[in-house]
């Protein structure tokens, strides 16, 4: 993994934060991950493990007290605007509709957008399922409707990164699974890097190429795992006994102590 | 709420006059207590001079010529408005500095609460010494008084704006003024409007007192004029007066804000 040949898209090196800049407890430390470009890379843990902070990390949103981020051989030492963030919240904004939501990266970015904006706007929700929606108001639709909103924000601008902080989460367990399979969907007709916090470790054997498992605060890495399951993914995937032996493996490091 | 669930069982013709009821009640009681009035005034043998009837009351609209009420309402109405609107001009502004910068909030935020500890009542003759006795002084001590709840509901909204949203605005590194017209503002609204609804029934408080201290005109001044002559039926003409163009503009503020933006009304259930 390290040749250089295969040169990694995002590479953490030696990564640790301390919140507090006077010192104190870190809330992850000796982080070291490379993700390759349009991989699919999970983080699972337990909460408070600093899953989240790795995230803010790759987007610029937070540097590092210690190592180094760097995004294809650049290090990230202010916000990116390449990336794609979506949050545990769908947080639209309550006074526009859909479609305004989705271009609201560039109508903050840049102050204005085109009509090719919408149109790309559309097209993007019609492939998130929403297309008959786009002229409602955010509170007319159903959870799983607004966080796929939030997704196709996160896509408007075609980032090369997206990342995804507990996205399902506050979604029931029915939804929860139809929105990974609609993810995987986006995702193989909009490859993108994805880094994928969760803290459901189904969901992250699922979807992901790889799971990174997190230990408790200070967060450190106690596993990278392959998932060697074909794509694509259905329902039947979790059925398959590998599936169930890398549940369990990383079950297995969340449970036991180290 | 369920209060209405342990009733026994009803007729319809019972349920009827229970809805009825329900739907009237506000006014039904207002009609009461008016009634209870003035028969306590009669039947008391109650001097007007004391405690006037609803029907001396009534009479007492029309003692006074109709342009003369039009006067003083659009004087009070009009100092009660521009003080208002300056206060919206200097609050949010404000607001804004307290929100994006700390040392703004240090230096500004101690000074506000002074200016609001400060009974404006204290305050109004001293305004009327240094700015005379003209509109200015009057629409200042309006201000005065309706500024500081715009302030703080302005800044609480803002600070709710959640952190998310700050964040993509980060990450999109945005212009600054962008992430405040955007995004904080907006989300202020309801904030806003709450604000809005305490300063406007402030501002016809403000413009009665500054009317109080220094005026020809306004129904501040009516009643208190009315009063010194012992025309107690005619003050309390103007006293309803007062209250129903505060009435008007408490409602006018919710109908702008249905108006305008009605995503940002509480969802009903």
């Amino acid at each position: 993994m390290t040749q250089a040949a295969d040169r990694a898209f995002v590479r953490m090196e030696g990564v640790g934060h301390c919140y507090n800049p006077e010192g104190g407890p870190m809330a992850v430390q000796q982080i070291d991950l490379e993700i390759h470009r349009h991989e699919f890379v999970a983080v699972v843990g337990p909460s408070g493990c600093g899953k989240s902070t790795l995230l803010r990390m790759v987007s610029g949103l937070l540097i590092p007290s210690a190592g180094n981020v760097s995004v294809f051989d650049k290090p990230v030492t202010e916000p990116r605007d390449d990336v794609g963030i979506v949050f545990q919240k769908p947080t639209l904004l309550p006074w526009l509709s859909v479609r305004k939501n989705v271009l609201f990266p560039l109508k903050h970015k840049y102050g204005r957008y085109s009509a090719k904006d919408e149109k790309r706007a559309d097209e993007l929700l019609d492939m998130a399922g929403l297309a008959q929606f786009a002229d409602r108001m955010p509170d007319e639709l159903s959870g799983g409707m607004q966080q796929r909103a939030g997704i196709v924000r996160a896509l408007l601008l075609n980032p090369d990164i997206l990342l995804m902080d507990e996205p399902f989460s506050a979604l029931d367990a029915m939804t929860r699974e139809q929105m990974g399979f609609d993810l995987l969907k986006i995702w193989s007709d909009n490859p993108k890097t994805v880094l994928f916090i969760t803290h459901s470790i189904s969901e992250a054997v699922l979807l992901a190429d790889r799971v990174l498992v997190m230990s408790q605060r200070p967060g450190t890495v106690l596993d990278l795992i392959d998932v060697d399951i074909p794509r694509p993914r259905t329902e039947q995937t979790i059925q398959t006994p590998e599936f169930a032996e890398l549940t369990a493996r990383i079950r297995k490091h969340i449970y036991e102590p180290h | 709420m369920n209060r209405t669930k342990a009733l026994p069982p009803q007729s319809p013709a019972m349920k009827k006059v229970r809805a009825v009821l329900m739907r009237y009640a506000s006014a039904i009681f207002f009609i009461a207590l008016v009634g209870i009035w003035e028969l306590v005034c009669r039947i008391g043998e109650v001097p007007n001079y004391i405690l006037p009837s609803p029907s001396s009351i009534f009479h007492a609209f029309f003692d006074v010529e109709f342009s003369r009420w039009l006067t003083h309402l659009w004087a009070t109405l009009r100092v009660a408005l521009l003080g208002f609107g300056l206060s919206i001009v200097i609050a949010i502004p404000l607001a804004i500095a307290m929100v994006r910068s700390e040392l703004m909030t240090r230096v500004i935020y101690p000074a506000l609460v002074v200016v609001q500890a400060t009974p404006v009542v204290a305050v109004a003759p001293l305004i009327i010494v240094l700015m005379g006795t003209g509109d200015v002084s009057r629409v200042l001590i309006t201000c005065m008084i309706t500024f500081f709840p715009l302030v703080v509901s302005t800044t609480t909204g803002m600070l709710e704006t959640p952190e998310e949203l700050v964040e993509l605005s980060q990450s999109l590194r945005a212009p600054r003024y962008r992430e405040t017209w955007q995004i904080r503002i907006p989300y202020a609204i309801p904030h806003i409007f709450s604000g809005l609804k305490v300063s406007i029934t402030l501002a016809i408080i403000g413009a009665v007192v500054a009317e109080f201290v220094a005026a020809e005109q306004g129904l501040g001044y009516f009643i208190q004029f009315s009063t010194s002559f012992f025309k107690i039926p005619q003050a309390f003409a103007g006293l309803i007066f007062l209250a129903v163009i505060s009435l008007l503009l408490f409602k006018s503020v919710t109908w702008i804000q249905t108006w305008l933006f009605p995503w940002s009304l509480p969802k009903k259930k």
